[in-house]
């Protein structure tokens, strides 16, 4: 039983993780239906920038978190300043494509800055468990959940209560018509870019110093989890995204326990086509008429 | 007020609108009355600045508009109720007419406008928490033009209000936007429903394919024998 609820919060942990990066997936596709393959990527750049920060700088957790997290807001805009804007009108596979292009260009960015060798991220969130009964649960595990709860929170009510987050939600359902109130609507996209960033940054530091380390290919299985989660909520929806990830995580956790390491991921993607069968539309999916 | 000055429009190849010119005066309705793909959907997004015509101008209080971005077109007064409502359908009736009021920073001159659209429509108000999508056409248009008034305009464009209508809402609707022009708004009202919008319209214009080939005031096109047989059913 003990064990069982270890791995629980572990499952909840990761899944945090998952859910803050599946948010960054998520408002991207909802604002210009693009899946932002470059996104696994950014939570990468977001490892080094943690790294280079805490090592070289020496700066402490919640500064290394927040000035990661600023970097990719801006590495973020520029990638949609020069990669998407000019492509707001092509098809939308060209996007696609060129997601993939600038996914590919940061891994190798990526290896020629640091190298391929991993780098050991350091310990900057103490390691000694806090024990609650027989159960011990890592500091880093209760400092991810907590603030990817709070991220959330915080998330979900600028999206509900502040004008920019308003445009954000009105440029994602009729961009005409957001132009017509009087919305700046490529401002508005590259806010959700900047954002969007920052929350993939965010699981990149805590995703590091989880797994103690930091490599130029470390984006691609989380990057794809998120999107997996993303989709399993039902992509274009925050609440998706964040039941998405907490679902990935808990399979992915419980499956390794109890099942078999080798075949976590296999599970994964195996339970993805099933929900995709069963409900192409994500689980918190409406199967929304076409717009004629 | 409205001045639209030789435009041309294509949409690639298509020469949608050729060399149109036409006026709107400070507290008129005018009409712009035309069958299906005339173009006046075309003509209404120019003004607003959704498409640039190739040449010609628009000029709004005598300022050419031209160069001034789209999104703030709101800003000089001028208000653009789209065909097909366009209402933000996963946003409730509320949060819709607050969109309408996005670029506004008078808090307290909001909920009165707020509450005055809600005396005007109380449908609305007894759904102000229901999600905009879940609307019936009738009171989707009428939070369509809810939504326009929140900004406070001078001018709106009403592109084709009646579309889809049961005739006693189209009623509805057209003694809305009376009403609405008789409290010092002016109006340019795009219709394939020539009867009604010449009976409460001023002046009219009549379009073919991206042409003007009539005008007048009400009175002289509701007469006119051409138009009568192809606009007025008679
Ligand atoms: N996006 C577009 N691409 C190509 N052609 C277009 C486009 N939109 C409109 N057109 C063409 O331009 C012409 C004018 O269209 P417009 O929508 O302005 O007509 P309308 O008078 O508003 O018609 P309706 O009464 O059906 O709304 C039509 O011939 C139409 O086919
Ligand atoms: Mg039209």
């Amino acid at each position: 039983m003990t064990l069982f609820l270890q791995q629980l919060i572990n499952g909840l942990s990761v899944g945090s993780i998952y859910a803050v990066i599946a948010l960054g997936y998520t408002m991207v596709y909802g604002i210009i239906k693009l899946i932002n393959f470059a996104h696994g990527e950014i939570m990468m750049m977001g490892a080094y920038f943690a790294f280079v920060t805490a090592v070289t700088i020496g700066m402490p957790f919640y500064m290394v978190l927040i000035v990661s997290m600023l970097i990719a807001a801006i590495l973020g805009l520029s990638i949609e300043y020069v990669a998407y804007k000019p492509l707001r009108n092509a098809p939308r596979i060209s996007a696609l494509i060129t997601a993939i292009g600038i996914s590919l260009f940061l891994q190798n960015l990526a290896l020629v800055v640091f190298k391929p060798e991993p780098k050991v991220m350091p310990a900057i969130i103490p390691k000694q468990p806090i024990l609650i009964g027989n159960l011990q649960i890592g500091t880093v595990t209760i400092v991810t959940i907590l603030l990817s709860v709070i991220f959330m929170i915080l998330l979900d009510q600028f999206i509900k209560k502040t004008k920019p987050g308003k445009a954000m939600r009105a440029v994602s359902q009729d961009k005409e018509a957001s132009i017509l109130m009087g919305i700046n609507v490529n401002r508005t996209i590259s806010l959700t870019f900047a954002i969007g960033s920052a929350l993939g940054a965010f699981g990149g530091v805590l995703y590091s110093i989880a797994y103690t380390q930091v490599y130029p290919t470390m984006g691609i299985m989380p990057g794809l989890k998120a999107f997996v989660a993303a989709v399993l909520g039902g992509i274009g929806l925050l609440p998706g995204a964040m039941l998405g990830g907490f679902v990935i995580g808990m399979i992915e956790t419980i499956s390794k326990a109890y099942i078999s390491s080798q075949w976590s991921d296999a599970i994964v993607f195996g339970i993805l086509i099933i929900v995709l069968i069963v409900k192409p539309t994500g689980i918190l999916g409406k199967n929304e008429r076409e717009k004629v | 007020m409205l001045r639209v000055e030789d435009i041309n429009v294509f949409y690639g190849k298509i020469h949608a609108i050729k060399d149109l010119s036409f006026d709107v005066k400070q507290g008129e309705i005018v009409t712009l009355i035309g069958a299906n793909g005339a173009g006046k959907t075309t003509i209404l997004k120019t003004i607003s600045k959704i498409l640039t015509p190739v040449s010609g101008l628009v000029k709004f209080n005598n300022e050419n508009i031209s160069k001034i971005p789209a999104h703030q077109i709101i800003d000089m007064g001028m208000a653009h109720v789209p065909e097909g409502r366009r209402v933000f359908s996963k946003m409730t009736v509320l949060e819709n007419l607050q969109m309408g009021a996005y670029i506004r920073k008078d808090e307290r001159e909001i909920r009165e406008d707020l509450e005055m659209v809600f005396t005007r429509f109380p449908r609305l108000k007894e759904r102000s928490k229901q999600v905009s999508g879940t609307l019936s056409g009738g009171e989707q248009q009428m939070l369509a033009i809810g939504r326009a008034i929140m900004s406070r305009p001078k001018l709106i464009l009403m592109d084709e209000p009646s579309m889809g209508l049961a005739p006693i809402l189209v009623d509805e609707i057209f003694d809305i936007i009376t009403s609405i022009n008789k409290a010092g708004t002016t109006i340019l009202l795009v219709e394939q429903n020539a009867n009604r919008a010449l009976q409460i319209a001023h002046r009219g214009y009549v379009l073919e394919t991206g042409k003007i080939i009539m005008q007048g005031t009400t009175k002289e096109l509701l007469n006119d024998e051409k138009v009568k047989k192809a606009y007025l059913g008679g």
